[in-house]
């Protein structure tokens, strides 16, 4: 078995006991990463050099008979719309094709202090927006499963990296599933905590009430440790949350007997995907059989989140992205006057998905439509919210599908951006609420992609959303399974 | 068709980009359908419902107003397209 393989606790402990070094661990996944980057093309930049001496300076430490933070000296990737000091953050994009921040984020500034390896910045679809990381300005990203189908998006590059063995550990950002589906598609474990419950500080924005940062990992006691790590209360984000952290690795008991798993009927869908469907209802078997107690709910306004997310993100998105104009910092296209300049600018350098965000969001936005379209979804957007504030008073947890498909192929969806949007439809509702969720690896298709099952929480309770997701995982063995890549079983 | 293509040359304008004289009619007919789509919520009863622009109970934060080091000057022009003088330089704004 090599190392690559293994998650972040199994290594930290190796680091311990001294039967591995840092160095050894980064020039396996190092080249793991020459064994098969060529084919999922999850990076966007690979900090090599970098990475090999913060490894030595880690193995330096544990020599000196110092101990060390859990993340320390493990090697892991940052989604490439979270600002790094001194490392180009693209966002995926062309109009940040050179872009090097001069800060870093409050989570990369969390994450350095743990002294961990980075790799490198991952591929995403261009500013967040997409959810298959085929609208990246530069590359589409594989699915480590089938390097035919896409691995997600939007934070795709951070899930297949995970997925393959070219990373340990990953940050994602999720403003409408971003970190969930593309884990659900890569087998692996993500997480969106609460809105608020993580600086935002460094994170390029694409919606601001939507955007939340949050962990890609092998397993969710992985997952515990990384929340551990990037939450909390940051002066620099007056948005988030100054309630107490919890410990999250005390979550990590297989214990659900006597919670309320609530399962909502307006996401199982028509439409939805049979294998799906299947992998999901026999997940809550199976968390009943663990001492979970069932209970059916209603999230009536379901069918409504997806449009109303997709007037609001734009609507954020459009007023967001207006910084992007060529005079601070970015590309510049010259023009005559200013104002050309400013279009020319950004005719060239974004991309079609943003162009046509911007366009609808400043669509809903303008005088005559505002209420029609914008103030409209915003009501709709707290009639989803009471929905689960109503259900959470029955239950302690919702248990839903991650995405209605598996992974589809690169290309299937590409011209149509509705279709895409309906990829969203069991995610979205979570940011619209700001509740914390988690997929976790279910099973398979019929053709062996995987399947996620999510389980959302109250505001601020990762703490029981860990609890569920830790139960059903030590129960099967989906997430220590990684997939065969380069014809070689991992 | 709810768009025309002359509403979209508005929004583009809006929006600072320029559409391409052959593409117009692909995003005309693209925000139609997605207006469609949305359509679905015009039926949701919402008489009395206050909008919710994010989840937070907060307002406004507020904090002592002291000054605290700040980025740097040159660090903070150091990815400016062009600059001159400690400043980020822009074509002419007002015309003679």
């Amino acid at each position: 078995m090599r190392l690559y393989e293994q998650p972040a606790h199994v290594l930290h402990d190796m680091l311990v006991n001294k039967e591995i070094t840092s160095v050894e661990l980064t020039k396996d996944v190092l080249a793991r990463i020459d064994e098969v980057e060529g084919d999922v093309k999850a990076y966007l930049t690979i900090t090599r050099d970098e990475a090999l001496k913060q490894a030595a300076a880690v193995d330096e430490k544990i020599g000196r008979g110092e101990s060390i933070s859990f993340l320390e000296g493990i090697p892991g990737a940052i989604k490439d719309n979270i600002c790094t000091k001194g490392v180009k953050t693209t966002c995926a994009s062309k109009i940040l094709e050179h872009f090097v921040p001069p800060y870093d984020a409050t989570v990369t500034e969390k994450i350095q202090a743990e002294h961990p390896v980075i790799l490198g910045k991952t591929n995403m679809d261009e500013f967040a927006m997409g959810g298959s990381t085929e609208n990246s300005a530069y590359h589409p990203t594989c699915n480590p499963w089938n390097t035919q189908c896409v691995p997600g998006g939007s934070s795709g590059g951070s899930a297949a990296a995970v997925a393959a063995g070219t990373a340990i550990w990953a940050l994602g950002s999720d403003t409408g599933g971003s970190i969930r589906q593309p884990a659900s598609f890569c087998g692996v474990v993500g997480m969106k905590p609460t809105y608020g419950r993580v600086s935002r500080y460094g994170l390029v924005a694409y919606a601001s009430s939507l955007d939340q940062i949050g962990p890609i990992a092998r397993d969710v006691t992985d997952c515990a440790h990384l929340l551990n790590i990037i939450a909390g209360h940051d002066e620099h984000d007056s948005t988030s949350s100054a309630v107490a952290v919890p410990d999250f690795t005390k979550s990590l008991v297989a214990d659900v007997k006597g919670l309320k798993v609530g399962i909502p009927k307006e996401f199982f869908v028509k439409g939805m995907d049979a294998d799906v469907e299947k992998t999901v209802r026999a997940a809550v078997k199976q968390l009943e059989a663990l001492g979970a107690e069932i209970v059916d709910i209603s999230l009536p306004h379901t069918e409504y989140a997806i449009s109303s997310y997709y007037l609001i993100a734009p609507a954020e998105a459009a007023t967001n992205l207006e910084r992007y104009d060529g005079v601070s910092y970015g590309e510049r296209v010259d023009g005559s006057g200013i104002v050309e300049m400013m279009t020319n600018t950004r005719s060239a350098k974004f991309g079609e998905e943003v162009k046509r965000r911007i366009m609808i969001g400043n669509y809903a936005l303008s005088a005559g439509y505002y209420d029609a379209y914008y103030l409209k979804a915003l009501k709709v957007r707290r009639l989803v919210k009471e929905d689960y504030d109503k259900a959470f008073e029955k239950v302690d947890v919702i248990v839903a599908p991650t995405a209605p498909t598996p992974a589809f192929k690169i290309g299937e969806m590409i011209s149509d951006p509705l279709k895409m949007y309906l990829q969203d439809v069991c995610t979205v509702p979570l940011n619209l609420a700001g509740l914390p969720g988690i997929s976790v690896p279910c099973g398979y298709s019929s053709s062996h992609m995987p399947i996620g099952l999510q389980i959302i929480g109250k505001a601020l309770d990762e703490a029981t959303v860990l609890r569920a997701a830790y139960t059903y995982e030590q129960s099967q063995t989906f997430s220590k399974e990684m997939p065969e890549l380069g014809g070689k079983k991992a | 068709m709810k768009v025309t293509e002359k509403d979209m040359e508005n929004v583009a304008v809006l929006s600072r980009l320029s559409i391409p004289e052959g593409e117009k009619g692909k995003y005309t007919q693209q925000l139609n359908e997605f207006l469609d789509y949305v359509d679905n919520l015009s039926g949701v009863p919402t008489e009395n419902i206050q909008p919710m622009a994010h989840v937070l109970p907060i307002k406004n934060v507020f904090r002592e107003d002291v000054v605290k080091p700040s980025l740097d000057r040159e660090l903070a022009l150091s990815n400016a397209p062009l600059k001159e003088d400690g400043y980020f330089k822009v074509p002419k704004i007002i015309e003679d």
